[in-house]
């Protein structure tokens, strides 16, 4: 499986080293003509307003809007998670709006309430150590979103189809279920075109 | 459920990688700086240039324009507090800072000892001219390193010379026995376990950002050609004829720091960058990049 990693702004290196562990090949995404070589794509943490900014300026907000309707999968992670929601607490524009769901940015507080904690998620056998930075949440989840996990009564992580989101970092553990879990949604997207 | 973990601390600055960090000075300049892409702001009450031109001694800005800033946008905002003043840098962490910068910029207040940046919850950045330094303030706790360059100068030329530096003796590391490790850690004045570190992976443990002269999109561009994770500009963009237009380009030269005709697009009718200065003009006693060592 190609994954490719949408590399405007943020940590991507780290989740190219994730898919990588994970059996997967990666790339970095800089321009909208990479994505036909792919079968999913992750929008990585950083700040979902720059990276927003620089989508919209060079066409990616048409372009993976497209790449979500030809089935092929979606994972953001942190920011990535804002960035595909189809509404944003406070915010008159969203960008992608691929998912139904309403998400709060930095719904923790500022950085000195950055934490991690050893997390439950559906699908997954074990915990998961999940690093939460400025982190957002999902704060409501339409009837084709399934819930993945919950923090303390909230959302945060979901998938939604082959879309994939979660408000904390599995790129910076050497922890790659969830990229493994996403290389699967990739495997059965693939089969299911085939097929 | 634990806060202040170095995961935690260094993670936020991974997040920043790629990304432009903007001088602002009061809430408006915090609001163009966002509109315009910056991954984060620094609140100052002067940019570098202006330090400079000022004299004096330089400190720890009014929490006024540090409060109006965090108001105003949705970006992490980070502040400055003085080499060695531990009050000033607990003060900014009560106020809900983002991150601090241990900054040269400002006028040290200790001449031997840094802050002890382990024991606060949120993060670090500190500036570092070689390898040494960048670890020893690695040791102390930084979460994030940048370039010294020499700020408010407008001028590049230190900061290539700190990130070229700092990448040649990451490779001279690279290549060392183990014998000669320990050797090398002795001369830098940094801990083995730090070197060997670096020696096995061939990078520092932490996101290193250039800094200190960066004044054109083209200059933001090189440091990221040089390994730079990401840029910060200090006097660049408000010191400039048109600061909305040369921040957004500054932006999107750091983001496609390979695509020439992109930067040659984006730099044109920017009007006059800041003035500048020439390093050897400057007196021994206004290097800023030899304060901190």
């Amino acid at each position: 499986m190609n994954i490719g990693v949408l590399a405007l702004q943020g940590a991507v290196a780290e989740h190219i080293r994730s898919i990588k562990l994970a059996g997967g090949e990666a790339v970095a995404v800089k321009r909208t003509e990479q994505l036909e070589e792919l079968d999913g794509i992750i929008i990585p943490g950083g700040e979902s307003t720059t990276i927003g900014k620089l989508m919209h300026k060079y066409g990616f907000m048409d372009a993976l809007r497209d790449f979500s309707a030809q089935g092929k999968p979606i994972f953001g992670t942190c920011a990535g998670l804002i960035v595909l929601a189809e509404r944003i607490e406070g915010q008159e524009q969203a960008h992608l709006q691929l998912m139904d769901m309403t998400v709060a940015r930095n719904a923790f507080g500022r950085q000195r309430e950055s934490f991690e904690t050893d997390l439950e998620v559906a699908g997954i056998e074990e915990r998961v150590r999940a690093v939460f930075i400025r982190a957002p949440l999902i704060k409501a989840v339409g009837d084709s979103v399934q819930v993945l996990s919950v923090y303390n009564g909230e959302i945060v992580t979901a998938r939604q189809g082959h879309l994939l989101a979660c408000s904390y970092h599995p790129e910076l553990t050497d922890d790659y279920r969830l990229h493994a879990y996403f290389l699967d949604m990739a495997k059965e997207a693939a089969a299911a075109k085939i097929g | 459920m634990e806060t202040g973990t170095s995961r935690v601390k260094r993670g936020m600055a991974e997040m920043q990688k790629g990304g432009v960090i903007m001088d602002v000075m009061n809430a408006e300049q915090a609001k163009i700086a966002e509109a315009a892409g910056a991954t984060a702001v620094m609140a100052l009450e002067r940019v570098p240039s202006d330090i400079r031109a000022a004299g004096g001694v330089a400190r720890m800005a009014d929490p006024t324009i540090v409060e109006e800033v965090m108001k105003v946008v949705s970006i992490p905002v980070m502040a400055k507090a003085r080499i060695g003043h531990f009050v000033e840098a607990k003060v900014l962490e009560s106020m809900g800072v983002d991150y601090i910068d241990e900054s040269e910029v400002l006028t040290p207040a200790d001449e031997v000892f840094h802050i002890d940046k382990q024991l606060f919850t949120i993060p670090f950045v500190c500036g570092a001219k070689d390898l040494g330094e960048a670890l020893r303030r690695i040791q102390e706790g930084a979460s994030m390193l940048r370039t010294k360059g020499e700020p408010g100068t407008g001028n590049i030329v230190e900061a290539v010379r700190h990130l070229r530096l700092i990448n040649g003796q990451i490779r001279k590391v690279q290549n060392l026995s183990k014998d000669e490790l320990y050797h090398e850690a002795k001369t830098l004045g940094v801990a083995y376990e730090l070197l060997l570190g670096v020696h096995e992976t061939g990078k520092l443990p932490v996101v290193n950002f250039a800094a200190g002269g960066v004044a054109t999109p083209s200059d933001a561009a090189l440091m990221m050609h040089l390994g730079a994770d990401g840029v910060f500009v200090g006097s660049g963009i408000f010191k400039s004829d048109s600061p909305e237009k040369f921040a957004r380009a500054i932006v999107e030269a750091t983001t496609h720091y390979e695509d020439y005709q992109l930067i040659a697009e984006v730099s044109k009718n920017l009007g006059t960058p800041m003035k500048g200065i020439e390093i050897s003009k400057l007196h021994v006693s206004e290097r800023m990049q030899d304060r901190g060592l």
